[in-house]
């Protein structure tokens, strides 16, 4: 053994530019595809489809399913599936509809409209939605029946469960505050959404900037500055596109003006108001960020990974599996509920139907996105870029006039292309 | 040779262990001090690994006893096991292919940051230095191990074991996967903690290397302790006869 204290430190100059931008190729290509995808849509549609007021409604359509795919993610980068999620959104989402129209007006008297149902009814949905999840955790990490088994047989009781509590109605009208976490009836208006742009970048480069710093201050290479700052500028170039896309979607004349009557006032003349970004949406950022730090930077992540790479050597260092697949199940089982208070107030009433066969666009949106079923692989951003691009074929075949089953046709085969470019891709790199 | 006089560091006492029907490991009795290098040897599927496994926790022991410094120890997980300074290098090494090399030199012991998020500047640093005295060619800090050679993932797995100072080091097969001159190293490494006051278990199926490196050796078979003998009173053939035979030339002397 010789005596060095460091090993040399190689300069990082090598590499083509995308090399020293250090971007995730993967990543490029997902966004390269839903640009194509994009374009093309566009194209057939003789620009309809890349206007404020589409994307405004494919980001909103895209929420629900993208909460659960992020879940998911976590879910099979530690080995395991779930099936039941499109149930369990339905068991919750009945769960908040029984609350608001039911049982704490009449039940609790505190009768209909009152400013506290809003919360007591999500804080109750969250709540189910997680022990759902940590029982079935508890089944498959503590009483070692697959997954697949426990999720499956959850598919089938919880989707009923739901038409149990609400005898297979529609219940409705829900909570008017409520409403607010389904997209159009809740934006946060221009100001606010650009407010809400420059806090985003700021916090976006603040992070990288310390990542930097924490790799200078032990002398680690980093890409050159240049690359630094031109990442930074393409991130905040990306937040504040975005912003303004669904700020120059103006609220329709006729609802402007019934929003004025609502509170009494008269529109002045000639006005004009942009929705700006929706609740529901904002919720969808906040999910991810948490669940990327979460991922990356906390152990309860390092863990997930870990077993996923090597259940056995998880468990050799000291790492309780079995606590952290309830864990896991749980953090589930509460995206499935934050996702049916998204998916109900954006329909303005629990349906019986809310959420059938979501598990498999959830479980397709984490795999186009890049997540490894065999474990250990996968990203929030890329679940998210999956599900939009899901949302995306969807509603652009729809726009274009493609057949119901047809629709169906594509998506199914997209889903099974996207995996095969991703293992030639995998192969490639060299990567495992 | 080591002091016989100080107090064992580890006895394991009349462990047993079975799997199903198969009596993996069968009343046998090992001990270890401080600076002393033990080697375990035996037939594949003799019960080495599994008796280790119990010292490490990541087996329950059906009936024995297991002393460390002469106090009564429970061991029922890693965790116990790293608690009581036990550190191990597994056979099949124990990598999360996926993670890099600090991820997993810290995997279960992450150093934080005040906001209690993982360190992985910091963990990468001390990653840097511990291997930079391990192995000072290697420099695939920022790839997931999977990428890594045989032997470079075996300095991961070794390096996890020496960082957090272990006192009781044990190496299931370290070398199995290295070259000669890395082997060397492995040999080199052994000296030097050896020295250190550090007690080792060795599980090696080089008969030359455990004369070589050994103070003591026990020999199993079938999971049953053949024997325990002096490296320095035998020679490679009573090892050897040992190993397939089943036999303790030790006793026969005493007949
Ligand atoms: N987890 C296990 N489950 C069932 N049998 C096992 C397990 N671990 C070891 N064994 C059995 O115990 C015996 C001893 O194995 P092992 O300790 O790995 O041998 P060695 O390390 O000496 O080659 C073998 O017969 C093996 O098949
Ligand atoms: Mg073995």
């Amino acid at each position: 053994m010789t005596d060095v204290t460091t090993a040399p430190i190689p300069k990082k100059d090598q590499g083509n530019l995308f090399q020293k931008l250090e971007l995730d190729m993967r990543l490029l290509g997902m966004i390269g595809a839903l640009f194509i995808l994009c374009i093309g849509f566009n194209t057939f549609t003789d620009g309809r489809f890349l206007t404020p007021r589409n994307i405004f409604n494919l980001t909103i359509q895209t929420v629900s399913v993208a909460i659960m795919a992020c879940g998911m993610v976590f879910v099979i980068v530690n080995r395991h599936i779930d099936l039941s999620v499109g149930a369990l959104l339905a068991t919750t989402s009945a769960v908040m509809a029984m609350m608001q129209t039911q049982i704490l007006p009449h039940t609790f008297g505190l009768g209909l409209g009152h400013p506290m149902i809003w919360i007591l009814a999500v804080i109750s949905g969250l709540l189910v939605g997680t022990l759902i999840g940590a029982f079935q955790g508890w089944l498959v990490g503590y009483q070692a029946i697959p997954a697949f088994i426990v999720t499956l047989g959850g598919f089938l009781v919880w989707r009923n469960v739901a038409w149990y509590l609400t005898d297979g109605q529609t219940i409705g009208p829900l909570d008017p505050t409520f409403l607010i976490f389904g997209g159009t009836n809740g934006t946060l208006g221009t100001t606010w959404s650009w407010i809400i742009a420059i806090v985003a970048s700021i916090a976006a480069i603040w992070a990288m900037w310390n990542g930097r710093r924490a790799k200078v201050a032990h002398n680690f290479p980093v890409k050159p500055m240049w690359a630094e700052l031109t990442l930074y500028g393409i991130i905040a170039a990306s937040i504040f596109g975005f912003i303004a896309v669904l700020n120059a979607y103006l609220i329709p004349e006729r609802r402007l003006e019934r929003m004025f009557e609502a509170r009494g006032e008269v529109m002045p003349e000639g006005l004009t108001v942009g929705y700006g970004l929706p609740i529901s949406v904002l919720i969808l950022i906040l999910v991810a960020v948490a669940l990327s730090v979460i991922a990356k930077r906390t152990r309860f992540g390092r863990y997930i990974f870990a077993t996923g790479g090597n259940p056995d050597a998880a468990e050799l260092s000291g790492i309780n599996t079995r606590r952290l697949t309830v864990k896991i199940f749980a953090l589930m089982g509460f995206l499935c509920a934050l996702s049916a208070v998204v998916a109900s107030a954006r329909l303005s009433n629990h349906s019986n139907d809310i959420g059938t066969l979501d598990e498999l666009r959830v479980i397709a949106a984490a795999v186009i996105g890049g997540t490894a079923l065999a474990g250990g692989f996968g990203t929030i951003y890329g679940a998210i870029i999956g599900a939009l691009i899901m949302q995306s074929l969807q509603s652009g075949m729809a726009m274009v006039g493609v057949d119901a089953p047809f629709q169906n046709i594509v998506v199914g085969i997209v889903l099974v292309l996207a995996v095969w470019i991703d293992i030639i891709y995998r192969k490639r790199v060299g990567a495992k | 040779m080591t002091d016989q006089t100080t107090a064992p560091l580890v006895e394991m006492n009349n462990i047993s262990i079975s799997f199903g029907g198969i009596k993996a490991v069968d009343d046998v009795s090992v001990d270890l001090r401080p600076g002393e290098v033990v080697g375990l040897l035996g037939h594949n599927g003799a019960g080495k690994s599994t008796l280790i496994k119990v010292l490490s926790g990541a087996y329950a022991k059906d009936a024995g006893e297991i002393f460390i410094n002469g106090q009564k120890v429970e061991i029922n997980s890693p965790r116990d096991a790293r608690a009581n300074n036990i550190e191990t290098i597994y056979q099949t090494l124990a990598l999360a292919d996926n993670l890099d090399a600090a991820s997993n030199l810290f995997l279960g012991r992450e150093l934080m940051t005040p906001f209690g998020l993982v360190d992985d500047a910091a963990m990468e640093a001390e990653c840097r230095k511990i291997m930079g005295k391990l192995n000072p060619n290697f420099q695939k800090f920022n790839e997931p191990v999977s990428a890594l050679s045989g032997g470079q993932r075996q300095s991961v797995a070794i390096a996890r074991a020496v960082y957090f100072n272990a006192r009781i080091l044990i190496m299931d097969e370290p070398t199995a996967a290295l070259g000669p001159h890395e082997t060397q190293m492995v040999a080199d490494l052994i000296h030097q903690l050896k020295a250190q006051g550090i007690g080792i278990f060795l599980i090696d199926h080089d008969v030359h290397s455990v004369m070589e490196l050994c103070d003591r050796a026990s020999v199993m078979k079938n999971g049953q302790l053949v024997g325990t003998v002096n490296i320095a009173d035998v020679t490679d053939d009573d090892l050897l006869s040992m190993i397939i035979l089943g036999k303790n030339p030790m006793e026969k002397e005493d007949a």
